[in-house]
């Protein structure tokens, strides 16, 4: 790997969509394979019109089906491809069997997955109900926050899935972010195209069939290997503990390859997994994801100029979940609010708040956690309901109070 | 378009290429007597380009790779039940595109001209997998998807698919007291498939080994998507002997109960033995030899019955007469 110098960027007007799009066009993609679903279609559309122009050299499958979208990418990958897909909502949902599939036998596939809440009721609009629900199942999921990171976790995500060999989930925002129009700085073709080489194939060794030779991991008629085999109660555990591993082994890959885009982009995320903000002295916290978290830090700054010492963090990477960065961070703080865009019913709190408070169990100082489950469905979280929670958690530090799932936007 | 020089495998040939390209060591956990095994090796003799196998869940899949064992001689990949003519679809993008650029040259253990073969159970391709193998034929994959039929979902014991055949006894159509069997026909599987417009169509019995091997190497050089449906012998499911394999898929073809035929470009045409009962009508002989070396038939063959018996007649004279005036007789 080669990484070049810092170089000059274009800035284009491109919504989160056309962001990612043009992260694909530049990414050396040579499979790409998806179906449209709003609010991911923009996707699929300049992928169609890269290729239909001759901008970009790609077999693109419009497949009849999500389905068959996921199913192609891995048989591409499989091939020896670099594939990627795109989806949201029902869509990542009729790909919930191929998603663990995809996972376990470590195929490096990238999909964008644009936020939209689940049927029923249909609903077109963003909520976190969708990856969310495949949280599971195995693949590495990195939540933009704008349209810039968006590209930018698309072109990482090629280099993350190939070197961990795990596919890679960037989420970002239904119409929040897929839909607006944003100013993105766009490297060179080339300067990505570097970065993110030409897929290079794994070798392994099968010593029973083959002896010492390294042989390419893939379908090749060079060297056949079976995948996708019959793995009963005998294998089938070790197989799934070597796959947790994995993702556990993501964790430095993830960091590695972010500090690699920061030389060529100026942009860093560090520290890449969760990002602070004004939260060293920190009386209370709001933890979140994604877009919401950008209003969350303008409020921030509100309140601290009215001398409340309020902080934010902004989860990025989800899966692998960063436990020991979270229990860090919040050892200091006496009361956090979790952000949750999703639920999951009947628990005891929403995805990320179950998460949260688990890895805070093992901690010395337990803060006090409370979840604020708000924008199902689309709908808004203003300013003024941040500053409602930043100061209902300010009064929860004097007294503890129950219960711990609040609603932030619901009409009771 | 098929290619004009049409291959004529001889014995001897075969024999050898069995010894080279054997697809499925011994050692798999196939029934005796099942036929997908037959037709796994004779679409590998028939192959003329390395092969890529992508199979769908099933019997030949949960048979033939019992981790950490595989019989698979040749490069294999299984996802799921639904979804193997999607897997196929990406696999061969893949190839086309790395092809295209040269990608593994100089790579000496890379090699990337090869034919996709996808093979699915009578479950994975009337039913569940029908709308994957629908899209990747509209979109002219070149993949040879071989359907093999042993007429029910055999890997989970015995449930009626939509290739089961009428009067049949499965586990979900058992020979109750009001209700017989499956009452219900087989979906016209090649009918839908022909229906997409792909350049080669065709029905096999692996008991005419001649016939199946032109038939999948014709499939392989069709220039774009082939379909064949095999017949394919289940003594377990059937409650037929083992040794009564080859003669059953022989009777099938003889009582017009699966005929063989091929579609090129749309145009029908009979081969094999299905040719010279077209010609000689009094060849054909009644279902009853075919449904009686079977258990799952056995019901039928009561007093009270026999109208089920006629019923099947019927509508495999139905099915025939529609052939012939397909196939220009
Ligand atoms: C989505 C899904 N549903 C059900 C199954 C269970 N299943 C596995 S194999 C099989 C039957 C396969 O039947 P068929 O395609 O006819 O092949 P055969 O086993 O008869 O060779 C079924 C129902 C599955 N694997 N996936």
């Amino acid at each position: 790997m080669v990484v070049q110098k810092l170089v000059s960027q274009t800035m284009m007007a491109l919504n989160g969509d056309e962001a990612v799009a043009w992260a694909v066009k530049q990414s050396n993609v040579d499979v790409v394979a998806a179906y449209p679903i709003t609010p991911q279609t923009i996707i699929v559309e300049r992928i169609s019109e890269f290729v239909h122009n001759g901008e970009v050299d790609m077999e693109f499958i419009r497949v009849e089906s999500e389905h068959s979208a996921l199913s192609a990418s891995w048989g591409a990958a499989l091939a020896g491809a670099r594939a990627f897909t795109a989806t949201a909502a029902n869509g990542l949902a009729l790909m919930w069997e191929i998603l663990y599939i995809t996972a376990s036998t470590r195929t490096p596939v990238v999909m964008a997955v644009v936020n939209r809440a689940l049927s029923a009721p249909i609903n077109i609009h963003n909520d976190h109900s969708d990856s969310m629900g495949a949280r599971d199942s195995g693949w590495i999921q990195i939540y933009s926050e704008d349209a810039q990171e968006a590209y930018d976790n698309t072109i990482m995500a090629f280099r993350i899935a190939e070197e961990a060999m795990l596919p890679v989930m960037v989420t970002l925002d239904g119409f929040t972010i897929s839909h607006t129009l944003q100013n993105v700085s766009v490297l060179p073709d080339e300067v990505v195209s570097n970065f993110v080489g030409i897929r290079k194939i794994p070798r392994i060794k099968l010593p029973h069939i083959y002896g010492e030779k390294e042989i390419p991991l893939m379908l090749n008629p060079k060297y056949p290997i079976s995948f996708g085999p019959l793995d009963l109660f005998d294998y089938y555990f070790e197989h799934k503990v070597q796959q947790n591993e994995a993702m556990k082994a993501s964790i430095p890959i993830i960091e590695k390859v972010h500090r690699e885009f920061a030389e060529i982009s100026g942009r860093s995320y560090e520290p890449v997994h969760m990002i602070p903000y004004k939260t060293e002295d920190a009386d209370v916290v709001l933890l979140g994801l994604s877009s919401t978290m950008s209003v969350v830090r303008k409020v921030v700054d509100e309140l601290r100029s009215e001398g409340k010492k309020v902080g934010a963090i902004r989860l990025r990477v989800f899966r692998p979940f960063p436990a020991d960065m979270i229990r860090k961070e919040l050892s200091k703080i006496s009361t956090v609010g979790i952000l949750d865009r999703s639920l999951s019913f009947g628990a005891e709190g929403g995805p990320v708040f179950m998460e949260v408070r688990s890895a805070l169990y093992s901690s010395s100082s337990k803060p006090t956690v409370y979840d604020y489950v708000y924008g199902l469905g689309g709908r808004d979280l203003p300013p003024k309901l941040i500053k409602k929670a930043f100061n209902e958690l300010l009064e929860a530090r004097e007294e503890p109070e129950k219960p711990v799932i609040k609603y932030l936007g619901v009409r009771e | 378009m098929v290619a004009k020089a049409v291959w004529r495998p001889d014995i001897k040939e075969l024999a050898r290429i069995e010894g080279q390209k054997r697809p499925v060591e011994s050692g798999h956990r196939l029934c005796a007597g099942c036929g997908a095994g037959i037709i796994i090796r004779q679409i590998a003799m028939a192959a003329r380009k390395p092969l890529v196998w992508i199979n769908a869940t099933g019997c030949v899949e949960v048979a033939t790779t019992i981790f950490p064992y595989t019989s698979w001689n040749i490069p294999w990949a299984h996802n799921a039940f639904e979804n193997a003519a999607a897997v196929g679809s990406g696999v061969e993008a893949a190839r086309k595109k790395l092809a295209r650029v040269n990608r593994f040259d100089g790579d000496p253990d890379v090699e990337l001209d090869y034919d996709v073969i996808v093979l699915g159970g009578d479950g994975g391709t009337y039913d569940i997998g029908l709308q994957a193998i629908s899209g990747a034929f509209e979109r002219r994959h070149k993949i040879m998807y071989v359907l093999y039929d042993n007429e029910a979902y055999m890997n989970t014991g015995i449930q009626r698919s939509g290739g089961t055949p009428f009067g049949a006894r499965t586990t979900t159509t058992p020979v109750g007291k009001v209700i017989k069997g499956k009452p219900l026909f087989k979906k016209p599987i090649m009918d839908i498939m022909v229906a997409h417009g792909i350049p080669y169509a065709a029905t096999v019995s692996p008991a005419y080994w001649n016939d199946a091997l032109v038939k999948f190497r014709k499939g392989f050089e069709a220039e774009g998507p082939a379909f064949i449906h095999a017949f394919s012998t289940c003594p377990l499911g059937w409650g037929s002997a083992p040794e009564d394999t080859v003669k059953i898929m022989k009777l099938a073809v003889e009582t017009c109960v699966f005929p063989l035929y091929e579609v090129v470009d749309g145009e029908y045409r009979l081969t094999g033995p299905s040719v010279s009962i077209a010609k000689n009508p009094d060849r054909k002989k009644p279902v009853e030899e075919y449904l009686k070396l079977q258990g799952r038939f056995r019901h039928m063959f009561k007093p009270e019955n026999k109208w089920m018996i006629e019923k099947f007649q019927e509508w495999v004279d139905r099915q025939w007469e529609t052939l012939l005036k397909k196939a220009g007789y």
